[in-house]
C-alpha cells in the first residue's frame, strides 16, 4: 500500500462497494440472517438496526484499526468482542434513551449485535492488518450492505403484511373494499427467509459473477 | 510475540477504561431513559381504562383522567408517605403476601364514573408478564385490560398485548353471585358466550394464557379486602 493514499482513491471506492454487490454479507456470505429475520416486520426497526450495525462495523473497524499494533495476538480476538460489545451497549443506551418505542421492539436483537458475524468477520480479516480509514470504510460498507436487504425485506414485509410503510397506511381503502386483504404469512419469520432467498435469487440473475461454476 | 507482563497490563488497562467510559455513558443517559419509562407505564395505565395516548400527550391526560393514586396492603389499610406510581410492582411481586404494598389507581371517564386500576404481574413462558386490570365502580366487573410481555413467542403467547385478546375481558366479572372471588380465566377451546369469569385461551399459547389466569388470581386476590370494601 502507498504511504499516501487520497481518501477517495479507486482502492477505498472499491473496498466501498464490494460489500453492497459483488460481497453482500447477507445475500453472498449469508451473515446475520437471525436479525434480519426478527426485526424485518416493519421498515422503521429495520432501518434503526441497519443503523446500529452500521455504526458499530465501522467503529469497531477504525478503532481495531487504530490499536492493531498493540494489539497482542494471543488475545486479539478477547479485544475485538470487548469493543465491539461496549460499542453495542452505547447503541443500546442511545436508542433506549432517544427511540424507545423502536428500541423495544429490537429488544435482544441490539445485544445480539455482538454476536453478529458479520463484524468480528470484518475485524478479523480486514480491520487488524490494514489502515484506519480504509478498515472504517469497509465496515460502514459491510454495515450497509447488510443494512440494503434489511430494509428491502422489511419494505416487502411491512407492505404486504400490514399495507403500511414506516407506519402510514399507503394501500388505499377502497382495496381492501374491493376484497384485498394483508398477507398475514409476512408478518411471520418465514416470510423472511423466503424474501431473502427471493433476494439471492435476483442478485445472482442480475450479477452472473455469483454464480458458481 | 509480546510478553505475558505485556499482555496482562494491556488486557487491564482496557477493562478499566471500557469500565469508566460505560458507566460515564449510562449515568449521562439514565434520566432520559428514566423519563421514557414513566411515560410508557403512564400509556399502559391508560390503556387498561381505553384512553388512547402518544408519547407526547401521555403525561398530560394521565394528569386528566388518574384522579388519585394510593397504596394500601392486604388488609385494606392505606400506606401512607409512598408514592403508587413509582412502586415497583417486579420487586413488590418477590415479597410475601402480607409484606406487599399494593397500589391503586383511581381514574374518572367522562359519562363512564369511577374506574379502579389495578397492576398484575406474573409469569409467561420465556419471562414476565404484567398489565393492569381496570374495575367499574362496583369492583366487580372489568372495564378494560392492559397485558404486555417480556418475551413471549410471537404470533402465540405475544397475542396477550393485543386489543383483540384484551378486547374479551370487558364486561367479565371478578366475584360469582355469592361475592366469593373467582377472578378471570382463560379458557382452552374457547369460553361459552353466557361465561363470565372466562375469555378464549391463545392457541398455540398455552402455558402463556396459563400463566395469565395465574397471574390474574394470584393479584387480583391479594385486592381481596378492598374490593370487597365499600369504599
Amino acid at each position: 500500500m502507498e504511504n499516501k493514499e487520497s481518501i477517495f482513491s479507486p482502492k477505498i471506492i472499491k473496498t466501498f462497494l464490494g460489500p453492497l454487490n459483488q460481497n453482500n454479507p447477507i445475500s453472498v456470505q449469508v451473515l446475520g440472517i437471525c436479525s434480519a429475520l426478527a426485526v424485518t416486520v416493519q421498515l422503521k426497526p429495520a432501518l434503526v438496526m441497519a443503523l446500529s450495525v452500521t455504526i458499530v462495523t465501522g467503529f469497531a473497524s477504525l478503532i481495531i484499526s487504530l490499536l492493531r499494533n498493540t494489539i497482542p495476538s494471543r488475545i486479539r480476538i478477547i479485544v475485538q468482542l470487548v469493543v465491539i460489545a461496549t460499542l453495542v451497549i452505547i447503541v443500546d443506551q442511545l436508542l433506549k434513551a432517544y427511540v424507545y418505542d423502536v428500541s423495544k421492539k429490537l429488544s435482544v436483537f441490539v445485544g445480539l449485535i455482538i454476536t453478529n458475524c458479520i463484524i468480528m468477520g470484518r475485524l478479523e480479516a480486514f480491520a487488524l492488518g490494514n489502515k484506519p480509514w480504509p478498515s472504517f470504510v469497509d465496515g460502514i460498507a459491510n454495515g450497509f450492505g447488510y443494512g440494503i436487504i434489511l430494509v428491502i425485506v422489511g419494505f416487502v414485509r411491512e407492505l404486504f403484511g400490514s399495507g403500511k410503510i414506516m407506519g402510514l397506511s399507503v394501500i388505499p381503502q377502497s382495496f381492501y373494499q374491493m376484497g384485498y386483504e394483508n398477507n398475514g404469512l409476512m408478518i411471520l419469520p418465514p416470510m423472511a427467509l423466503i424474501i431473502i432467498g427471493i433476494v439471492i435469487w435476483i442478485h445472482r440473475s442480475w450479477n452472473k459473477s455469483l454464480i458458481e461454476k | 510475540m509480546h510478553s505475558n507482563r505485556y499482555i496482562l497490563i494491556y488486557s487491564t488497562v482496557m477493562v478499566v477504561l471500557v469500565a469508566t467510559f460505560l458507566t460515564l455513558v449510562a449515568i449521562g443517559l439514565k434520566p432520559k431513559q428514566d423519563y421514557n419509562r414513566r411515560v410508557e407505564k403512564m400509556q399502559n395505565i391508560l390503556a387498561a381504562v381505553h384512553v388512547n395516548t402518544t408519547t407526547q400527550n401521555a403525561e398530560d391526560l394521565f394528569k386528566r383522567y388518574i384522579v388519585d393514586q394510593y397504596v394500601i396492603n392486604e388488609n385494606n389499610e392505606k400506606q401512607t408517605h409512598i408514592n403508587a406510581f413509582e412502586l415497583n410492582i417486579e420487586k413488590e411481586s418477590k415479597k410475601p403476601r402480607e409484606k406487599r404494598l399494593l397500589p391503586i389507581f383511581v381514574s374518572k371517564i367522562e359519562n363512564e364514573g369511577t374506574k379502579y386500576i389495578l397492576p398484575v404481574f406474573g409469569k409467561g413462558l420465556w419471562g414476565p408478564i404484567w398489565g393492569y386490570v381496570a374495575l367499574n365502580e362496583d369492583k366487580n366487573t372489568i372495564y378494560g385490560v392492559f397485558f404486555d410481555h417480556k418475551g413471549e413467542t410471537p404470533g402465540l403467547g405475544a397475542e396477550i398485548s393485543t386489543l383483540e385478546f384484551q378486547h374479551q375481558f370487558k364486561g367479565k366479572k371478578i366475584f360469582d353471585k355469592n361475592g366469593d372471588f373467582i377472578s378471570v380465566k382463560t379458557i382452552k377451546g374457547g369460553a361459552n358466550n353466557d361465561d363470565i369469569h372466562g375469555v378464549d385461551a391463545i392457541s398455540g399459547g398455552t402455558i402463556t394464557s396459563n400463566g395469565l389466569t395465574q397471574m390474574l388470581h394470584d393479584d387480583l386476590k391479594l385486592y381481596e379486602r378492598f374490593l370487597k370494601s365499600k369504599n
